[in-house]
């Protein structure tokens, strides 16, 4: 439908790169995994597989903060809430997979449950034996959860540093609230030990590839959803409401549904990337509603670069890489140092990111200098009666 | 309600606002007639702005009766949906979307497809390409369509906001403030412009610029301190001693 007619009007050649790039790997990576013999100098490692598949779905997560950050210009500070939501679901499925394999050997029960000397499974989680249930509670349970909140939020009017900071406020309750044993969860040990996925042993090397690849594909799906998106009249509202929020209502656009649509769908996209991450690192806790880590996944979208869709995923893959890199060797313990050191550059030279900046390089010779997006709705919401400045006025 | 109220396009009668126990407006009764343009002067901070804030939905009076197209009433409603009753409104400081093209800017003004998915799966029909066509002529920036409209000059910008108004197809147009920092050649050619859209619809405008107002040739209104002190031809509240009092004792 939208994407069709995305792709008959010609798709944008950085837009068409990427989808190339995450094609080329789903396909490449699993085959120089899982076909080129450990000696030879093109075998991919296991481990890098699930690694690299950890870092795509975090790249998937950035992309669902750009579409509302970069593009409404709503910051959320509580996307790791949707995130681990969605990994729980899938968490939840995994663990019912295990059946009578665990420690306690009850075919009914998780272990965690046995041990809390429970008897009967909660009614929450009836139904996540069955992977189609699952997928389905993957798409609502986020997706609800950020309409309830995004309705009133928006429709209150919530907007700027105070939407940001009930998003984080969200994301800590969360994780108080999964911290504890009777909420059927796990408690702070959350849901491990996973055993298979759709019938697939999931420590086989043939199903880190799979998931390796539906995750590098699933976030080509979704950039080419956001892309088509962008490029729709939806998406030219959306920018309209970034930059000026009360002309878009006195044009007549109801302003709370439009941010409740690109809300929801961002929610649900971080929601889907939290299931892809939690049967490659094969545990969900508490700890991924930690309102530091959602922040974390801010810097990579600012780093990457804020409303451009690419950046993000550049982003969230760049400074992962260094992540892995830094904290393995003795400079692990200045790592946040590096990471806030980073954002702190990033804001001061590059505003707009690695891709930001690069595009702004391309199009030099065509166009006057771009101008910055604002960075929060709030920073621009001053139209109105707030304008009672003499000086504008004589 | 009367029948004055019954026959105007827009309606105000014993409106008062108060921010923070300070009276913005006070009491104020004002009626616009269709087909009317009529002119609003008055010192800073008499409430001309917050005025076209509580016609628009921006803000709610403590009292009075607010009242479009005879039976409507505005105090009722919100923003998006007094814009779609045809209330057009151009803010004081120029606000256009100033990352979109001049084009993009008078589509996303069009009437139609205002709702989400409309805008996710709707297509641009010929006849709004013409009608974004006809506005660009009108507002003189046809040359100009594809520029983004942060590059645009103040005076530029000023009318691509108008030309939103239009696109929007209102009945009644509440222009703020549309010649401030504008040179007199664009002042001259702004007047020209409302004169013609006044033509067709209702226009409620605010300036200062005195050549300006008598260029317009309409009905003035004098408000100050949130009511309205006279009313009536421009050489005639110019000779009013309460409008001299206002404006020279400041
Ligand atoms: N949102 C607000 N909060 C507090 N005071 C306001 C607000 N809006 C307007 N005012 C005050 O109301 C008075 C009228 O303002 P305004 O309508 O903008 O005047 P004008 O447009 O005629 O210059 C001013 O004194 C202004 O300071
Ligand atoms: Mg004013």
């Amino acid at each position: 439908m939208i994407v069709g007619r995305f792709l008959r009007n010609g798709l944008d050649w950085r837009a068409g790169l990427v989808i190339l790039v995450l094609v080329a790997t789903a396909i490449l990576v699993p085959v120089l995994n899982l076909a080129v013999s450990p000696d030879s100098a093109w075998h991919v490692p296991t481990y890098l597989v699930s690694l690299v598949g950890k870092y795509l779905s975090f790249a998937l997560l950035a992309l669902s903060i750009d579409l509302v950050w970069g593009f409404v210009g709503i910051l959320s500070l509580g996307h790791g809430a949707f995130f681990a939501l969605g990994g729980y679901a899938m968490g939840m499925y995994l663990m019912r997979q295990i059946g009578s394999r665990g420690v306690y050997g009850n075919a009914e029960l998780p272990d965690f449950m046995v041990f809390l000397n429970w008897k009967e499974l909660p009614y929450a989680w009836y139904g996540f034996e069955h992977f189609p249930y699952a997928a389905l509670m993957i798409i609502l349970v986020p997706g609800i959860l950020a309409f309830v909140f995004g309705w009133f939020a928006f429709r209150s009017r919530v907007t700027g540093v105070y939407l940001s900071i009930i998003t984080q406020a969200m994301t800590f309750a969360l994780q108080l609230a999964f911290f504890r044993n009777d909420l059927g969860f796990g408690g702070n040990n959350g849901l491990t030990d996973f055993k298979d996925i759709l019938g697939y042993n999931i420590q086989a090397d043939g199903t880190r590839a799979m998931l390796f690849a539906t995750t590098a594909l699933m976030l080509a799906l979704f950039f080419l959803i956001c892309c088509a998106l962008v490029a729709s009249k939806f998406g030219k509202v959306l920018v309209a409401i970034r930059d000026a929020e009360s002309r878009t209502r006195f044009i007549g656009y109801r302003v709370e549904n439009y941010k409740l649509v690109a809300w929801v769908l961002s929610a649900v996209m971080a929601g889907i990337a939290g299931a892809l991450y939690v049967p490659q690192v094969g545990i969900i806790n508490p700890s991924e509603f930690a309102p530091a880590n959602s922040i974390e996944v801010v810097i990579w979208v600012a780093v990457g670069g804020r409303g451009t869709l690419v950046g993000p995923i550049v982003g969230a893959l760049l400074v992962n890489f260094m992540k892995s890199y830094f904290t393995t060797g003795t400079l692990a313990q200045y790592w946040p140092f590096m990471l806030g050191g980073l954002f702190v550059l990033v804001t001061l030279l590059l505003p707009k990111g690695i891709v930001g900046t690069l595009a702004g390089f391309l199009r030099r010779e065509r166009r006057p200098v771009e101008p910055t997006p604002p960075l929060t709705t709030a920073a621009r919401e001053d139209i109105g009666p707030a304008v009672t400045n003499p000086a504008a006025a004589e | 309600m009367n029948e004055k109220a019954a026959r105007s396009v827009l309606y105000l009668d014993g409106v008062s606002v108060s921010f923070d126990g300070f009276r913005a407006l006070n009491e104020l009764s004002l009626v616009i007639e269709p087909g009317e343009m009529r002119a609003i002067i008055g010192p800073n901070g008499a409430g001309k702005t917050t005025m076209m804030d509580v016609v628009t939905g921006k803000t709610r009076p403590d009292e009075g009766d607010v009242y479009f197209d005879g039976t409507v009433d505005l105090t009722k409603l919100d923003e998006a949906s007094i814009a779609s009753l045809g209330i057009g409104r151009k803010f004081q400081k120029p606000t256009v979307f100033e990352s979109h093209t001049v084009w993009d800017n008078l589509e996303l003004a069009l009437v139609d497809g205002r709702r989400p998915f409309t805008a996710i799966f709707g297509t641009r029909t010929p006849s709004e390409k013409e009608r974004i066509e006809q506005i660009l002529e009108t507002v003189r920036l046809a040359e100009r369509r594809n520029v983004r409209a942060a590059f645009l000059s103040h005076g530029q910008k000023q009318w691509l906001e108008i030309g939103m108004l239009l696109a929007q197809e209102p009945k009644l147009l509440l222009v703020d403030e549309p010649a401030a920092g504008m040179t007199d050649a664009e002042t001259e050619a702004t007047a020209v412009l409302l004169r013609e859209i006044a033509k067709e619809k209702s226009v409620v405008v605010v300036e200062h610029d005195m050549a300006f107002v008598r260029s317009l040739e309409v009905k003035v209104t004098v408000l100050h301190e949130g009511s309205v002190i006279s009313e009536g031809s421009l050489d005639h509240v110019s000779a009013d001693p309460r409008v001299i009092e206002v404006y020279l004792g400041r």
